[in-house]
């Protein structure tokens, strides 16, 4: 089993990626004032809903429960699913996924893919896959495809497009469109973007979409957006191919009325988002006639079986936990290397495959605990952070790393009076090289992982401990005189 | 499909492993033991939810008419002709003595996806709305309100409940349907967080609340 994360693995540390990010005023803007925008509205639509404390509390009772019935939940929704007419698919990893999903285009004779903004396709690198078998998949959200077009990566789960202006949209457009006038106007813009699909919608035969809900109940599936784009999708074309990980599944219909106060209050910060579409396998004469289901692990299994981090997989993708991260809204999403960016990303990524970048992601934090306070299903984003950095320094701890020996000698350092003192002047009379007008801003070495993402002050010409030396001697001689 | 049943082994598998070594297998609460402590129920009167229901409506920039049953049909054609149309696709169930004469109707199921796309617009009544939400939920019809750029939605007021729960509730002999929930007209923040109606669905969104 190869678990992989879209290109998570080509990915550099956070820090490294932070570092050069900080520098981009334009996205650092961009993602500051959608931020504000996002939060500001989630704010005041939260505090209107006067049970939201009680929704919370019940919506991660459901995810509690549901994860520890998983095997059955999912049983019974392939059942249910089954009997409505549609057909359910397992995969234990993104290749397995992926060929089950090209094979599926291929059997129907497609070559072309229409698709609803999912994640969990970019978690499996889908687009790659369809188009290194001749299949062309267009993304049909406004923001997926402007990342598509200008051939990119998303920044934010909700809104993976906020870090591009007007100005960079007009330009993305009137190149891949072809067309020769176009204004910077976002009504034009998305004048531009309905004539460019309403042809697709109309003609492809294959659609392709993510899930928010699974119902194990019904078998049905429910996918909730704003544009309308997915209830094109998954009306208009005659075969529908959906992927969900198999933490979507909820127990009952029932169960939506819970979750759909809390999405779209958190996501977007309207009372409900445009469009929920809900469908159960195929029903004649409205809607796909073939539906394909493909239940996605890719790792999940191993988050379930961490009792600290498990939470993790109550996780609606709302993204109100990256509007309201400090750490996030400096750096925008594309630092955490990873689709899943800002605090949730931070645990999902590193839980999901362990490659050398995600260690660095549980230190993506202040822990200041704001993203636990509006998780709608009241994840403890900061506690499972802890937990994963423990984790992270037992294994380098069991290698003989030359951080963990460092590590070992400042706590023997740190330890004695004498030895900090003597440490102190070495580091006073070593340090001068890295000092510039009163800051240290590089120092070498391994040093290098704190600077990387702080400017220190140098050591003080004289140390505390000294001069309360000097100091106690001159009471007593002022005393003794 | 011998592959599909493998996988469909191992994950279940490890999902067992996972519960019987996670100690919260044994904590999480039976589904009928789970707290349900949000507001089910409305404590608002009938008058403050239909006020509700159509301020919602107008924030989402709906049009929004009031009728009875008796001017019900005098109502939909003032809505056609205030937009200067003349013919209008109808939803299969949409019942004939509600539609005025002087159009041009076809139902829905005799229309194709292209027609559909061309006309101008599209009518059908919905089976719930939510006040607190503002939402309308369709059973059904998925692509004769959604192609079209107009879709003039009829809610009768005993279709207006206040609380989602309580529309759940209402849904649930439909569940295994397709429905769609629309709160108003498609929109997105996608472009520097400014709100532009109408991407894919219909554009303009009217409604005829229908009082007895
Ligand atoms: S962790 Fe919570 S706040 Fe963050 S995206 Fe998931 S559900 Fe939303």
């Amino acid at each position: 089993m190869t678990i992989r994360v879209g290109e998570a693995a080509e990915a550099p540390s956070f820090q490294k990626a932070a570092f050069k990010l900080l520098d981009d005023a334009q996205l650092r803007k961009n993602v500051r004032h959608a931020t504000d925008v996002i939060s500001g509205k989630r704010a005041i639509v939260v505090k209107e809903q006067q049970d939201w404390q009680q929704l919370r509390a019940t919506a991660s009772a459901i995810k509690q429960h549901t994860l520890a019935h998983l095997d059955e939940y999912l049983l019974k929704f392939e059942a249910a699913c089954t009997a409505a007419g549609g057909h359910v698919h397992w995969a234990s990893d993104a290749d397995e996924a992926n060929r089950i999903i090209v094979d599926l285009v291929k059997q129907y004779g497609g070559k072309e893919v229409i698709k609803v903004k999912t994640m969990t396709s970019d978690e499996i690198g889908l687009n790659k896959a369809f188009e290194a078998n001749g299949i062309h998949p267009h993304e049909t959200d406004l923001a997926d495809m402007i990342v598509q077009l200008g051939h990119d990566k998303p920044s934010h789960i909700v809104a993976p497009a906020l870090h591009r202006n007007r100005q960079q949209v007009r330009e993305i457009f009137m190149r891949e469109m072809g067309l020769s006038e176009l204004t910077d106007e976002p009504q034009d813009l998305t004048n531009a973007a309905r004539q460019y699909l309403r042809e697709k919608f109309l003609k492809v035969k294959i659609g392709f979409s993510g899930a928010n809900y699974l119902l194990a109940d019904t078998g049905g599936v429910c996918v909730v957006e704003s544009e309308g784009n997915g209830r094109m999708c998954v009306t208009l074309p005659d075969i529908l191919i959906t992927l969900a990980g198999i933490e979507k599944i909820i127990p009952s219909f029932r169960d939506l009325e819970v979750f759909l106060q809390l999405l779209p209050r958190s996501a977007t910060g309207e009372r409900m988002n445009p469009y929920n579409s809900l469908w159960t396998g195929v029903h004649k004469g409205e809607g796909p006639q073939h539906f394909h289901v493909v239940l996605l692990d890719n790792g999940r299994t191993r988050i379930l079986a961490d009792p600290e981090a498990r939470q993790t997989l109550h996780c609606i993708r709302c993204g109100a936990c990256l509007n309201t991260c400090p750490v996030y809204r400096q750096t925008g999403g594309h630092a955490y290397g990873s689709i899943y960016s800002g605090p949730i990303g931070a645990i999902v990524t590193p839980q999901l495959f362990d490659m050398e970048h995600s260690q660095s992601l549980p230190y993506a934090s202040s822990l200041c605990g704001a993203c636990y306070e509006v998780c709608p299903v009241k994840i403890n984003i900061p506690e499972v952070l802890i937990h994963l950095r423990g984790r992270i320094v037992r294994e380098q701890q069991s290698g003989a790393n030359i951080e963990a020996i460092g590590m070992k000698a400042m706590a023997r350092v740190f330890s004695s009076g004498r030895r900090l003192e003597a440490a102190q002047r070495l580091g006073r009379l070593g340090q001068w090289p890295f000092v510039s007008e009163g800051w240290i801003k590089h120092l070498p070495g391994m040093l290098g992982n704190w600077t990387a993402v702080r400017d220190m002050r140098p050591l003080p010409k004289q140390s505390f401990r000294s001069w309360w030396r000097e100091h106690e001697k001159e009471k007593k001689e002022g005393a003794d005189g | 499909m011998a592959e599909g049943r493998d996988a469909c082994e191992a994950i279940l598998n490890r999902i067992r492993t996972a519960n019987t070594s996670a100690r919260a297998a044994a904590s999480a609460a039976e589904y009928p033991a789970i707290e349900r402590n949000y507001q089910q129920r409305t404590t608002l009167d009938r008058e403050t939810i239909l006020k509700t229901f159509l301020d919602h409506l107008h924030e989402y920039d709906a049009h929004v008419f009031e009728a009875n049953p008796d001017t019900l049909a005098c109502a939909i054609a003032e809505v056609l002709k205030s937009h200067d149309q003349k013919s209008a696709i109808v939803a299969d169930d949409f019942p004939e003595e509600d539609l005025p004469t002087g159009f041009t109707w076809q139902r829905e199921s005799k229309s194709t996806k292209d027609q559909l796309n061309t006309t101008g617009g599209a009518i059908a009544g919905c089976e719930v709305a939510i006040a607190h939400t503002g939402t309308i939920i369709l059973r059904g019809t998925r692509q004769l309100t959604l192609l079209p750029d107009r879709f003039l939605c009829v809610v009768y007021e005993n279709q207006i409940v206040d609380t989602v729960p309580e529309a759940m509730a209402r849904l649930e002999p439909y569940k295994a349907e397709p429905l769609t929930f629309v709160s108003g007209p498609s929109a997105t923040a996608d472009i520097e967080m400014t709100r532009i109606r109408g991407v894919h669905g219909p554009r303009f969104l009217d409604v005829i609340v229908v009082r007895d």
